[in-house]
């Protein structure tokens, strides 16, 4: 019985940890290139809200996960055009692009709501997905593998090959990888891009499987949240894995404390966890002396080759 | 390619004042396409909301009371941007301000005089100079990244506001509704000659010149400058940066606090779970497009004053939703930090002049 309360537990520490793992590794990407988006929220809201339009129109979940991802990469490329090819401040760009997918979002999805969509299905088969104990490991949707399988495509991407290395490179000494010949412009929108796309499967996540249907303002702040979670990380992306799941545990004891009528502690406090939570935890890590050091150098610095 | 940038040998004043207008333009083409798109009225949209309040007298009192708070929380952020302070919860500082000075408003409840306005509004300005400063402390003392504490203590504030209304600070002969009680006639901003624009707005003016009398004639609006702009350079001058964090966010905090509290005792006249409306973060692009200047402030809260009520023109008259005018501010500061670039560079049209340039 109690087993049962644990495992339904987990499920949903999964559901909350999906997006904003999914979102975070992005990000990180983005920021190991020596770029600040700020926009993830909207770019998650433009994602959650194209994910829901296209997949009641074509009935096929995957078709809205994938016009998910091109959105909010679309969306990402307004926020690259103006920060790496017009030089703009990342800070006031990426907020910009916030408000404008908050914007955006609302207008798009003002026929949709109320309507709802049927909730993907668990990729394992029936067998090992409502097992007993098994579905512990298999009773997730596919999207919830994507974002395992990508924390380790990132953490070897950045790691292991070349690209990375160039990637990393262009973050921490654009100058230099400029001068050996790499064009830091191009890698830099190419990660943009990526983050833009990761940010709208993650917004879609909301629209498709946890709610599942279009609501304003769906994704709660989470995508800032998300943000957070990349400096938590100190930009490595099993540590990303581990915050976001943390993450995922405190935003889901708001559900379960509800659930269990727990009446002792007001609603609204629980509702404000995360923040407070995200809050608490950048004050701790800054407490390791090291963390400033960790973060790219040339995060958020405007680079224009001076031909 | 056609266009050319050339860079230019210092920054140009005159683009840096024409490029808000031009973005302003901008945004009325790019606006009117996007929402033709969509399947509506767009160059309708476009006159409903851009037009439609300057030419209805009218509708001018509803600007002045929009372009209030706009004016002080952006005066106050601009503050902070212009020292490279990234405070962007202004929102939840003014929330925090509306429900300082609410919290004077219930506990005076039974009482008058002239001192209580006052009160309320000091205890706005506090309210939301505190709550900046959690951020500043974080900020100074664990080097915690200004813009995500700041943005998740709105989340808190707004928490702690519907707490407040749907609890502690419910009105007892409410009938059950989550909101506070009406403030009395001592704690209602006093509406001036016989039009409904209340107090706040000529203060959010006359708040404005005092920033720029502050800002441009003074030692503190020349640390500020210098902090934000070589930090080198004023460490060498004596000019503490932590202080200058302290006093960004505190003087964000504080004019986003002043805002909220003269909108609680204004036009709302109580506090009420709907007391949020995000001029917490349309003031970061009034801030931008009046180029963190009050005068400039000033105008460019005019005109997003414009677009609020000219969308909920556009809303009753041609059926335009209520998220289209936040679209148009977003627009409004994407072509803004879009042709920012005119200012430090010069476009030229055709290559050709510099021979081997391919």
């Amino acid at each position: 019985m109690t087993e049962a309360i644990l495992i339904s537990i987990l499920v949903t520490v999964v559901g909350a940890a999906t997006p904003i793992l999914l979102a975070g590794l992005g990000e990180l990407v983005v920021e190991k290139s020596g770029v600040l988006n700020l926009g993830v929220e909207g770019m998650m809201l433009v994602g959650a809200v194209t994910g829901f339009a296209v997949t009641t129109m074509t009935g096929v979940t995957f078709v809205g996960i994938v016009a998910a991802a091109c959105a909010a990469a679309g969306a990402s490329m307004i926020f690259g055009y103006l920060t790496l090819t017009l030089t703009a401040n990342q800070v006031a760009t990426g907020l910009a692009l916030t408000i404008f997918g908050i914007g955006l979002s609302s207008l798009m999805g003002a026929g949709f709501v109320g309507q709802t969509v049927e909730r993907i299905g668990p990729l394992f088969p029936p067998a090992l997905a409502e097992h007993e104990h098994l579905r512990i490991l298999f009773g997730y949707d596919p999207v919830v593998y994507f974002s395992f399988a990508m924390t380790l495509v990132v953490a070897w991407f950045l790691r292991r090959t070349r690209a990375g290395l160039i990637l990393r490179a262009v973050g921490e000494n654009d100058v230099s990888a400029h001068s050996i010949g790499y064009s830091v412009i191009s890698v830099r929108y190419m990660a943009v891009a990526f983050g833009g796309a990761m940010a709208g499967i993650g917004g879609c996540y909301y629209s498709l499987v946890l709610t599942p249907m279009w609501a304003e303002r769906l994704t709660a702040g989470r995508g800032w949240i998300a943000l957070a979670l990349v400096v938590f990380s100190a930009w490595r992306p099993m540590r990303l894995l581990a915050g976001a799941y943390l993450f995922g545990v405190v935003m889901t004891l708001e559900l379960h404390a509800k659930a269990a009528g727990f009446e002792y502690v007001p609603p609204e406090f629980l509702a404000a966890m995360p923040y407070l939570a995200t809050i608490v935890v950048l004050a701790l890590i800054s407490l390791r002396k090291s963390v400033g050091s960790q973060a790219p150098a040339c995060l958020g610095q405007p680079f224009k080759p001076s031909t | 390619m056609l266009l050319e940038l050339e860079k230019r040998k210092q920054p140009s004043r005159r683009m840096l004042y024409l490029t808000p207008v031009i973005s302003v333009l901008l945004t009325m083409i790019a606006g009117a396409t996007i929402f033709s798109l969509l399947g509506y009225d767009g160059p309708g949209a476009v006159w409903a909301i851009f037009f439609v309040p300057v030419l209805d007298i009218g509708a001018w009192q509803d600007l002045g009371i929009k372009a209030a708070p706009l004016i002080l929380i952006a005066t106050g952020l601009s503050i902070g941007f212009r020292a490279n302070v990234w405070n962007i919860g202004a929102e939840g500082q003014y929330v925090m301000g509306g429900l300082a000075g609410t919290g004077v408003a219930l506990a005076t409840w039974e009482l008058e005089g002239w001192w209580i306005l006052p009160a309320m509004c000091f205890a706005g300005v506090i309210g939301g100079a505190l709550y900046a400063a959690i951020p500043a402390f974080l900020k100074t003392k664990l080097n915690v990244s200004e813009i995500l504490s700041s943005l998740m203590l709105t989340y808190v504030s707004i928490q702690l506001l519907y707490f407040l209304m749907r609890g502690p600070w419910k009105d007892p002969e409410g009938f059950n509704f989550p909101q506070s009680r009406m403030f009395n006639d001592s704690q209602l901003l006093p509406e001036i000659g016989n039009t409904f624009v209340h107090l706040g707005v000529p203060i959010a003016f006359i708040v404005a010149v005092i920033a720029w009398y502050v800002l441009s004639k003074t030692v503190f609006g020349f640390e500020i400058r210098v902090v934000g702009a070589a930090p080198h350079a004023a460490r060498y001058g004596g000019f503490n940066q932590k202080r200058t964090i302290w006093l960004a966010l505190l003087a964000g905090g504080g004019f986003a606090g002043f805002a909220g509290i003269l909108e609680a005792a204004g036009p709302y006249g109580q506090m009420v779970p709907q007391f949020p409306t995000g001029y917490g973060f349309t003031a970061i692009i009034v801030a931008f497009l009046g180029r963190l200047h009050p005068a400039g402030i000033v105008l460019g809260a005019l005109i997003l004053a414009i677009s609020y009520v000219g969308g909920e023109i556009a809303q009753s008259s041609i059926g335009l939703p209520n998220a289209a005018s936040g679209l148009f501010q977003a627009m409004m500061l994407f072509f803004l930090l879009a042709t920012d670039i005119l200012v430090t560079y010069r476009l030229r049209f055709g290559g050709a002049r510099s021979g081997g340039a391919a």
